[in-house]
């Protein structure tokens, strides 16, 4: 094959089989690289056009203004659904935001001994596990002493979720605080406890606010603790003490229906879930963007 | 002599903490230290507090049942007879099938972000991969329960029956929802955090190494084979077994799409069956206080303890990598 009169280019490799083989293997290598890659983008695409095109045609005003229909009949709406979700955010931001931002701070400024490295890492499993036995927990500790469910057990559970990941995003951002901030209040005569709170968390504010609403959009889209705790339900209501309807668990309820009606409206429910979801990791994205360039 | 009688408490306090943090700070630092510390160990607490309450419930089943309750096929609350060899089986069977084929294609797609894609896209396609992860997990199942199922056993089921019939597991009767539905669910909903673990891994390999084997000559592929994958596989293992993790909890797409019936334990992935996660959504509700709601928090207990055990290995490998925390958006 090299055996020819033109000139060799000395740096041109010979054709050898191997040398073809070497150049297969890299192409199939950047063709499956680059097909795993759109499969993966196309999925959520797919996905979120798919749920728009079907759920879309429903999502009108009475969608967020009324009840659930009765079964077979047309109209309604998962107004309370939405309602529930709010209350059941809030008062799972009571248990999270608290534990999490002051753990938070403790493990930025004083998280060095081995009290420290334990509790991150617990944070960090605390982060893996499946989020139905928060639901147990809840559901062991509030609903059977109390004998019926009710948002507050809901709450707790969803509060439970959100301590990781308010603590973890809100730990990295007081980190990211210069010390000369720090440095300079201290010169100046504040107290360490002062400096941190009138400072550093100041300083790290739209970071930790990031976080929180991470949090937040994450607990918002939880279905399985509610099942034993906030369990549903198709009336208005703002009582705690009393069973409570969530987006998805009345998504969940919806798609098992027999009633193409229902089903329609779950996946309305959905594009609700999902925009909301998106919205906020955008925006959380911009926010951190812009948070990170700062300093 | 209020104000005294104030101060020598205080100076009391003081003193104590002190003496009981060892360190020499004045009282108002010590105090926000000493209550931001509580706020630390009320979280410990909880995690404690949620292993308390399932090892307490189970204990009723544990003593009843001991270790039959892992091989028992029955979960029979008329006879009060609870096993949940059926769930463990179709907890692995779901789980393995989506890490066989997540693990490939999460490593494809992270290769193409770290080793080929433009710098300037490499945030953007990272940030549309993280959301798969934001999607919530019933919107995962509606579609799986709605579209992917009837899909299924009209055409998946049968052209699989058709053309690789001849293995055990593609025999049998098509139903749509079964172990086939919830694994190929759980491939996507696990596929964004092994792409996200192992695009920081492979991130973290020195760009010199990749320099001096192009510089001799090799490939991209070699590269990749030989410094990228090598140097990252601690931090990718880890990765797939966080992932793991994922996929043995994984609760309300799972019970959505798996079918939540027994079936006699088989080869094949059409069968209808049950995850331990999906055995705790279906039976709480009936779950009368005694043996039963025993039952299905030792179901929850088992999961607790896979779970974290997957997790504690995951980090232990992940954080050897050098970068503890890991995943971003989707961990």
């Amino acid at each position: 094959m090299s055996s020819t009169n033109a000139p060799v280019n000395p740096f041109q490799m010979p054709r050898t089989t191997h040398h073809i083989r070497r150049q297969v293997s890299n192409a199939l290598c950047i063709g499956f690289a680059i097909l795993t890659a759109a499969f993966s983008i196309l999925v959520l695409f797919y996905l979120v056009i798919y749920i728009i095109k079907q759920g879309l045609p429903y999502l009108n005003l009475g969608f967020f203004t009324q009840l659930p229909a009765s079964f077979g009949s047309s109209g309604g709406g998962m107004g309370e659904a939405i309602q529930g979700t709010l209350v059941l955010v809030g008062l799972a931001s009571v248990v999270g935001i608290p534990l999490g931002l002051f753990m938070a701070i403790y493990l930025s400024e004083y998280g060095k001994g081995r009290f420290s490295e334990f509790a991150r890492f617990m944070v960090d499993v605390l982060n893996g596990v499946p989020t139905i036995i928060f639901g147990l927990f809840a559901w062991v500790l509030i609903v059977i002493p109390a004998h019926g469910f009710s948002a507050l057990s809901g709450g707790l559970a969803l509060g439970i979720i959100m301590i990781p990941i308010v603590a973890r995003t809100a730990e990295d951002v007081l980190r990211l605080v210069p010390k000369e901030l720090r440095e300079a209040s201290l010169a100046l005569g504040a107290t360490k406890a002062r400096t941190i709170l009138q400072v550093i968390v100041p300083a790290a504010s739209s970071g930790i606010v990031t976080g929180i609403v991470l949090a937040m959009a994450r607990v918002a889209g939880e279905t399985a603790p509610l099942l034993m705790t906030a369990f549903g339900s198709t009336f208005w209501g703002t009582d705690v003490t009393q069973p409570i309807d969530a987006l998805p668990l009345r998504i969940f309820v919806f798609t098992t229906s027999p009633y193409q009606i229902q089903i329609n409206q779950a996946y309305a429910g959905s594009i609700v879930l999902v925009a909301l979801i998106l919205i906020t990791s955008f925006a959380v994205r911009w926010a951190t963007g812009g948070f990170k360039r700062r300093f | 002599m209020q104000a005294k009688i104030a101060t020598t408490n205080e100076s009391r306090l003081h003193a104590l903490l002190l003496k009981l943090t060892g360190s020499n700070q004045r009282l108002s630092d010590l105090l926000f230290q000493v209550i931001t510390g509580l706020f630390v160990l009320v979280t410990l607490a909880i995690v404690l507090g949620v292993a308390w309450v399932l090892v307490s419930y189970s204990i009723p089943t544990m003593e009843k049942f001991g270790f039959s309750f892992l091989t028992n096929q029955d979960f029979d609350p008329v006879h009060n007879i609870y096993g949940v060899a059926p769930a463990i089986f179709g907890t692995l069977v779901t789980s393995f099938f989506a890490i066989i084929f997540a693990v490939p294609i999460g490593l494809g797609a992270s290769i193409f972000i770290v080793e080929f894609c433009p710098r300037s896209l490499r945030p953007t396609l990272s940030f549309i991969m993280d959301m798969l992860a934001a999607v919530p997990s019933v919107v995962y199942g509606l579609w799986g329960f709605l579209v992917m199922a009837p899909w299924l056993i009209n055409v998946g089921e049968p052209w699989l029956n058709k053309y690789l019939g001849f293995i055990p597991l593609f025999q049998g009767q098509p139903h749509g929802l079964g172990l086939l539905a919830a694994g190929m669910i759980l491939v996507v909903m696990i596929l964004p955090l092994i792409i996200s673990v192992s695009r920081e891994v492979m991130l973290t390999v020195p760009r010199t190494q990749r320099e001096a084997l192009l510089a001799l000559g090799a490939t991209r592929w070699e590269v990749i084979r030989h410094v990228v994958l090598p140097g990252a596989s601690v931090g990718i293992i880890g990765g797939v077994i966080l992932a793991l993790g994922r996929a043995l909890g994984e609760t309300m797409a799972v019970t959505m799409v798996i079918g939540n019936q027994a079936t006699a334990p088989s080869w094949s992935l059409f069968n209808t069956g049950y995850t331990l996660s999906s055995v705790i959504a279906n039976q709480f509700g009936e779950a009368a206080p005694g043996l039963f709601l025993s039952a299905v928090i030792e179901a929850g207990l088992l999961v607790f303890i896979i779970t974290l055990i997957t997790n504690v290995l995951a980090r232990l490998l992940v954080s050897r990598v050098g970068r503890g925390r890991i995943g971003g958006l989707a961990a």
